[in-house]
């Protein structure tokens, strides 16, 4: 058409005859087991291979105290890596129904490639429970890549200069702190390492627990202490009484110096907050446990498009979305047919037929939340659909 | 059948409304048994059963590669056909029935499950889940019944067309699932409507049809057979996928036939069904529209538990595989409530369905009245029937019917004197 268009290089041409053939390749693959995807097929004998949907297999399971247990999952070949401090969130099916949760990364970076989790088993926690008393070696979980801010900056680990460093962790809240300190000072059998990269580091860690049995990671700590890798401050509140926040600077004296990376409840937090920001220093948080979800009958149900509208208890969400103007999908209004399906993303609702509740929790279930049938259900608290 | 309330007795006139009501309750408490203990044992036996249903797909599909060695021919095309039978009825049907949505695996899920079939997903959970299993046996609601191109009650008016029905039906076996997507699509009706009168929502339907049918019909009859084309196995591989299309076609056929069709089935009346049709009354509905095939547990499995379609219409959002414990608790319900739990054999539904159509298809009480000496004289009258007007039609049916209430009146007098 035009004598301005480059001519294709012979390796440029060569790489497109290739790409054309992959592609023709794929659309015969496609044809051939429509309406399936290949992939479908291959997930039954690779399901951790390069291109699938992001898997990994549990390949050990070690208990950590009597309610805890480390979690070693070997992640599919498109894993991406992560950096100590990361968390990630892991789908794990629990008595038939795939549960999400989010779980720091308890390693750094593993030179088998795996990746571990530390998690202890809350009160009522279905897939905690799971995780550390019943999860089966050889299970296939979903996950997805790692994520999270609460990562050491570069220039704190690459440095030259002395960095100072205070890590404050309070029940589960040592995870992500464990993951960062097994990267910085790896364990040998010989003991603990202190490579050339970290010895610039000066660390203390106030380690916050009701009490030393009920510590997890507790014998680690200790033994980074004894190494001289780092200083431990444990505080446990069966022996020292619940720890004041406003008395950090007796149990850390040089804390003005030092910048603090704090992880646990948000009532610790909070009060690290305050008190670090009455005094300007450098605070770095991560919270694990979301905020309780209020459940009760009726509530505000907000939509995707922005509509909103406060039901009771007795109007089901279809009637409800419907009367805000929303366009909702329905179809027998009578649970039958399930075509008025669509996610809930947060908040809990009610089945009006036996009462059950399903709750979805933004950052714990799966990315695209819970699909509910809106002719049956009616809003059990504030909640959000995304339609 | 006749409807419910145009029955000389009615088999709910028994039941108060109370008793409708506790009815209702006690199916209630069975499906929360069921909902209380569902979990990892049933998410583990769907996976099992697509996991196989794949393998086996693959398996016979990798042996029709060499379909022109004869023995390579033979398995692949048993192996394809039940793999397709199984991919429809017990993983596509209930998949799409949102039966497994609870186990929240986004694969597995009524949302996004599509199918081995001409319909597509979309347009099938409209007219099955939602019109059909709403509206079960009202005749004119649920097309089911006859797919609105048989005669299927008695109180639809006999015309001479209804003469071909048996011929109607068994083409329609052949090519099921065409017949399916053209009845999502209300392809009759929508056909009769002009071009430009038609709904916006038919052409995109129709329009997604034909690219799903474009689908199947190219892996099944020119990719694979392409495919096989090494070993000179282009043409057997072809004719082991249609082989494979027809007996799958033909076995959902007769498994759905049996479901709401065969005699001592009840039908309703659009105009009987209160407005708000309470959950009790609902549940006896589908209680009295549906049938049963008793067999064992392999048949069971390869009609996707449709066998126990009384418990389906029941609870069409349970489980399948936990239809066959639910059943002898709906039985016993059945039998509190004195009602008549409808179960045969396979033959023995198939029998009676294919009776029913041959008996629809003739005027009524044409085949009551008829005898092997009086059959000249009935041909000849049917003859009339199919040729007259309406009027002769009109005399003759109300002659037939004379004749077949007084044959009727006769047996119960034979019957009571026995006695």
């Amino acid at each position: 058409m035009s004598s301005s268009v480059p001519l294709l290089t012979s390796t440029t041409r060569r790489r497109a005859g290739s790409t054309t053939l992959r592609a023709r390749l794929e659309r015969i693959a496609n044809a051939a087991v429509t309406p399936l995807v290949p992939a479908d097929y291959l997930d039954l004998f690779n399901p951790l291979r390069a291109g699938a949907e992001l898997r990994g297999r549990v390949v050990a399971v070690t208990p950590e105290t009597a309610d805890a247990a480390t979690i070693v999952i070997r992640p599919g070949r498109d894993w991406a890596g992560h950096v100590p401090g990361q968390y990630v969130r892991v789908g794990i099916d629990v008595d038939g129904v795939r549960q999400w949760r989010a779980y720091s990364l308890t390693h750094g970076p593993r030179p088998d490639g795996n990746i571990s989790i530390t998690v202890k088993a809350v009160p009522d926690g279905v897939v905690s429970h799971h995780l550390v008393h019943r999860v089966q070696v050889g299970t296939l979980v979903h996950l997805e890549q790692a994520t999270g801010e609460f990562v050491l900056a570069p220039e704190v680990t690459d440095g030259p200069a002395t960095a100072k460093l205070l890590f404050v962790t309070a029940g589960s809240g040592v995870t992500p702190v464990v993951g960062m300190l097994r990267n910085l000072f790896p364990v040998t059998d010989s003991g603990v390492v202190r490579p050339a990269r970290s010895a610039h580091l000066d660390i203390t860690v106030v380690h916050v627990a009701p009490s030393r049995p009920d510590s997890i990671f507790i014998r680690d700590l200790e033994a980074l202490d004894a190494a001289g890798a780092i200083h431990l401050v444990a505080r446990y509140d069966d022996v020292h009484g619940l720890l004041d926040v406003d008395t950090l600077g007796d149990l850390v004296p040089d804390l003005g110096e030092r910048a603090t990376y704090a992880c646990g409840p948000g009532g610790l937090l909070d009060a690290l907050e305050t008190h670090h920001a009455a005094r300007d220093l450098v605070l770095y948080t991560e919270q694990f446990r979301p905020a309780t979800l209020v459940v009760g009958e009726g509530g505000e149900v907000t939509f995707a498009g922005g509509a909103s509208i406060e039901t009771d208890g007795a109007t089901t969400l279809l009637d409800a979305g419907e009367s805000a103007g929303v366009l909702m999908p329905s179809g027998c209004r009578m649970g039958v047919c399930f075509g008025c399906v669509v996610p809930l993303t947060e908040g809990s609702v009610r089945d009006l037929r036996n009462g059950a509740l399903t709750t979805a929790v933004p950052g714990e279930t799966g990315p695209e939340g819970i699909r509910i049938q809106t002719c049956i259900t009616a809003a059990a608290g504030p909640c959000h659909l995304d339609v | 059948m006749t409807v419910v309330t145009k029955k000389d007795e009615n088999p709910v006139a028994h039941l108060t409304p109370e008793d409708i009501e506790q009815l209702g309750i006690e199916l209630d408490a069975i499906r929360q048994e069921v909902l209380d203990t569902r979990g990892e044992r049933d998410a583990a036996y769907i996976r099992k059963v697509i996991d196989a249903q794949r393998k086996l797909e693959l398996g016979s599909r990798a042996v029709l590669l060499a379909s022109a060695f004869p023995p390579a021919f033979v398995a692949g095309t048993i192996g394809l056909s039940i793999a397709k039978i199984i991919e429809n009825m017990e993983i596509g049907h209930n998949v799409m029935h949102g039966q497994w949505d609870w186990m929240r695996d986004p694969k597995i899920h009524s949302t996004t499950w599509e199918w081995d079939n001409a319909s597509t997903a979309e347009g099938w959970k409209h007219s099955h889940n939602e019109v059909h299993h709403t509206y079960t046996n009202i005749v004119g609601k649920d097309n089911d019944l006859g797919y609105g191109i048989m005669r299927v009650d008695e109180d639809q008016r006999w015309v001479p067309m209804y003469l071909a029905q048996p011929v109607w039906n068994f083409i329609n076996a052949c090519f099921f699932e065409y017949g399916i997507a053209a009845y999502d699509l209300e392809l009759g009706k929508n056909l009769k409507t002009p071009k430009d009168r038609r709904p916006e929502s038919f052409t995109k339907a129709a329009r997604a049809t034909l690219g799903k049918i474009r689908k199947q019909m190219t892996k099944d009859y020119v990719v694979h057979p392409l495919l096989s084309l090494p070993t000179g196995s282009f043409l057997p591989t072809l004719a082991a996928n249609f082989t494979a299309n027809l007996v799958r076609n033909v076995w959902s056929h007769s498994v759905i036939m049996c479901g709401h069709f065969p005699e001592g089935v009840e039908t309703y009346e659009k105009a009987a069904i209160p407005e708000r049709e309470t959950r009790g009354e609902w549940y006896l509905r589908q209680m009295l529209g549906s049938a049963n095939i008793s067999g064992s547990k392999a048949m069971h499995f390869m009609t996707g538990n449709l066998s126990h379609q009384i418990e389906h219409h029941l609870f069409p959002d349970l489980p399948s595989n936990r239809y066959a414990e639910v059943a002898p608790k709906v039985q016993a319900l059945f039998e509190k409530y004195d009602l008549n739990y409808h179960s045969a054999s396979l033959p023995a539904q198939v029998y009676s369905a294919w009776h029913k159509v041959v008996r629809l298809s003739l005027p009524n009480g044409w085949l009551e009245t008829t005898t092997k000496d009086n059959l000249p004289s009935q041909l000849k009258m049917l003859w009339a029937m199919t040729t007259g007007d309406r009027k002769v039609r009109r005399v003759a049916q109300l002659r037939l019917e004379q004749q077949a209430r007084r044959l009727r009146a006769q047996k119960k007098a034979d019957v009571e004197r026995v006695a």
